[in-house]
């Protein structure tokens, strides 16, 4: 059931984003119009199916890499709805369209099995910690979104050439508000994330920090955005070096949330 | 007999990078250079156009192939490689020449068709000549005809009204740099026609808050009290840099008054709020380096030729309607040229007639020996009659345009045959 609702979900985000393509070339409002409402749909539609997995394996769902990755999905998305609710950034739907369908790809991938929760993550520290952390991956992964578009657009304006994205993409100072906001409210979650696990973990093994290789590259991430916004609030660091700080530290991101599994291993490996 | 040719030679902002047109650009003024092109041989009237976007000499002269490398290397010679002079120089003649005259007059060949500066220019440039002496009747008949053109575009096209100007591209930018430009503060450095308007502009945008410095203050005060904005000298510019958002410099200084060096620590005051720089002045005010600075963004006029190209068709279909005109006023122009080419033929056989009537009156009454001065009176009044009636249909030939269909260099042809008016002195003297 759970999966079915997942399938559907993820053709109707692929529908959501062809739509958005076809605005991105096509400039046409209405079919903006029609983009959003079927991404909305995608976005309620994956909730439910969230909702259901949350039934059906009887913990919060965000525990196997399938899980975690259309998580992440699905919060990246429900980022941008929500930013979408207080000011509009021309376009953004388009490119964050297409990182959800690739998200979505990738958890097709995982498989999708439901496997008993091991001892150590049987807590209710569970939901907290795993939900913010990638909340916050996701207002980060806008923030990402938001500096390439940053870099697209102020390469042709600087370059003098108007090619595909001047006119399509909207102003420097629009994706750099995004940047801002997207930092201020992921920078917390993830300081939120980081500590809610640090205490978890003092009571699941016994020690605040472990030195664990997904622990250690979390702290990388968190030194990263702290220096971007401590840079941002101090000396106004802002435009191409704070966009393109943005990129490397969602890379960082990234790497934490798959690398460090794949490469590095460490307790924090429970299934993929 | 052929005319004089009309030779029109010139680079502009279309055919010619800016650089290239900052070497190219009078500095010293046209006296000079009209009084140098005047000691060339061959070219008998000449005027020349210096603006920020093009440079043109307008001559006439008897073998356009010959001057012509004579004015190129004058004009351009050390500016303009050799190798390039073909892509950037763009060469008309006679016709083609008129019309681009007309074009440049009517503001259809500007960076930004339909602005009204050209025509100034052009009756600047005009003026100089005439004061000089330099320009004659075919150029005073053709210049004087393309201001007459000039305003009719403008009478009769919306050509004006619906000129998208460098302000509008700037004001474009602005939104794509600052998106919202209430509460944006502008900077003119220099007050001249174009920074006015691009205030202008801006202000009708929102921008909220005017800064105008210039090297006389008095100006300064003047064009800022008209946006309610404050005027500054221009030694303050530095500081100013830190509180404004939009820059817009159109100074006739020689150099540059602001370097990356200048911007870059004013980056660190301004906490890397964005800077728009726009630099519409020739030769450029503003180090282009500047660009390379975050946060900086530096355009000089021919950048925002980009931006203006991108809002073209509007304006299109006027200039359509434009072009139709001047299209009209050049093959006007023709017709009154191509009769001052028929005058010459007209006036030879007119002399040869006349010639002919001189000596044989004077054979007849050199012969007749009582003869009152009213006989004689009456017999030259008969010549003269006898000679005007014969010539009266040759000369309907030579100057209308009837319905024969026969080419008019071929009718001036055919009259110099049949009068023989080439070798009239041999003709005349057996």
């Amino acid at each position: 059931m759970s999966y079915l609702l997942f399938q559907i979900s993820f053709v109707v985000y692929f529908i959501a984003m062809s739509a958005y393509i076809v605005f991105f070339v096509s400039e046409k409002g209405h079919v903006r119009q029609i983009a959003r409402k079927i991404f909305l749909a995608a976005g309620l539609l994956h909730t439910f199916n969230i909702m259901v997995r949350y039934l059906e394996a009887g913990h919060t769902p965000i525990t196997s890499q399938h899980e975690t990755v259309s998580f992440f999905a699905w919060s990246i998305a429900w980022c941008y709805l929500s930013f979408r609710w207080r000011f509009t950034v021309k376009n953004l739907g388009t490119f964050v369209s297409v990182l959800i369908v690739i998200l979505m790809f990738v958890a097709a991938l995982a498989s999708r099995e439901i496997v008993p929760l091991v001892p150590a993550l049987q807590s209710w520290w569970l939901p907290f910690h795993a939900s913010v952390s990638i909340i916050a991956n996701g207002f980060l992964a806008l923030a990402c979104i938001g500096g390439i578009m940053y870099l697209l657009q102020e390469r042709e304006i600087k370059r003098k050439r108007f090619g595909l994205f001047y006119s399509r993409l909207p102003s420097l100072e629009a994706l750099d508000k995004l940047n801002h906001h997207c930092l201020t409210i992921g920078f917390p979650l993830l300081t939120l994330g980081i500590i809610s696990g640090s205490i978890w973990a003092k009571q699941a093994w016994g020690a605040y920090w472990h030195w664990d290789p997904k622990e250690t590259w979390s702290l990388i991430t968190w030194f990263l955005y702290a220096a971007l916004v401590h840079q941002r609030f101090t000396v106004g660091w802002r435009g191409r070096p704070a966009a393109i700080m943005t990129i490397i530290a969602f890379l960082a991101v990234l790497f934490t949330l798959w690398g460090v599994n794949y490469l590095l291993g460490g307790i924090h490996t429970y299934a993929s | 007999m052929p005319r004089d040719s009309i030779v029109l030679l010139g680079v502009n902002h279309k055919t010619t990078p800016l650089e290239i047109r900052e070497k190219l650009a009078l500095s010293d003024g046209y006296e000079g250079p009209l009084r140098a092109i005047a000691s060339i041989e061959g070219i008998h009237e000449h005027y020349l156009l210096s603006t920020c976007n093009r440079m043109e000499a307008l001559y006439t002269t008897e073998s356009p192939a010959e001057t012509r490398q004579k004015i190129l290397s004058f004009l351009f010679g050390d500016a303009v490689p050799q190798k390039d002079l073909d892509t950037y120089v763009y060469h008309y003649e006679n016709e083609e020449a008129v019309q681009h005259l007309f074009m440049v007059a009517s503001s259809l060949d500007s960076m930004i068709v339909g602005e009204a500066q050209i025509l100034g220019q052009l009756k600047d440039a005009y003026r100089y000549a005439s004061q000089q002496k330099t320009s004659g009747p075919i150029l005073n008949k053709l210049l004087h005809k393309s201001f007459f053109v000039a305003k009719r575009v403008r009478t009769e096209t919306k050509i004006g009204a619906s000129a998208v100007s460098i302000s509008y591209a700037a004001v474009e930018l602005a939104r794509k740099i600052f998106g919202q430009l209430d509460n944006k503060s502008v900077l003119l450095i220099g007050a001249g026609e174009m920074a006015e308007l691009a205030a202008e502009n801006l202000v009708g945008q929102g921008v909220a808050n005017v800064v105008v410095a210039n090297r006389t203050l008095e100006r300064a005060v003047k064009l800022a009290r008209r946006f309610n904005g404050q005027a500054v000298s221009l030694d303050e510019l530095i500081d100013q840099l830190e509180h404004v958002d939009i820059v817009i410099s159109s100074t006739g200084a020689a150099g540059t008054i602001l370097s990356k060096g200048d911007v870059k620590p004013v980056m660190r005051e301004r906490r890397n709020r964005p800077i728009f720089f726009i630099d519409i002045a020739v030769p450029r005010d503003l180090d282009q380096n500047i660009n390379d600075l975050d946060n900086v963004y530096l355009y000089d006029i021919d950048d925002l030729n980009h931006v203006v190209e991108l809002n073209r068709e509007d304006r299109d279909r006027e200039a359509v309607k434009a072009e139709r005109i001047v299209a009209e006023e050049t093959l006007k122009f023709s017709h009154w040229l191509d009769n001052m080419e028929v005058n010459p033929t007209i006036v030879e056989l007119r002399k040869m007639a006349d010639e002919i009537c001189r000596i044989e009156l004077e054979k007849t009454i050199g012969k007749m020996k009582d003869i009152s001065p009213q006989e004689q009176k009456s017999i030259e009044t008969m010549a003269s009659a006898i000679v005007a009636k014969i010539l009266h249909n040759p000369m309907q030939f030579l100057k209308k345009d009837n319905s024969r269909c026969v080419d008019r260099r071929e009718r001036i042809t055919t009259v110099h045959d049949i009068f023989q008016l080439d070798d009239q002195n041999g003709s005349l003297k057996e």
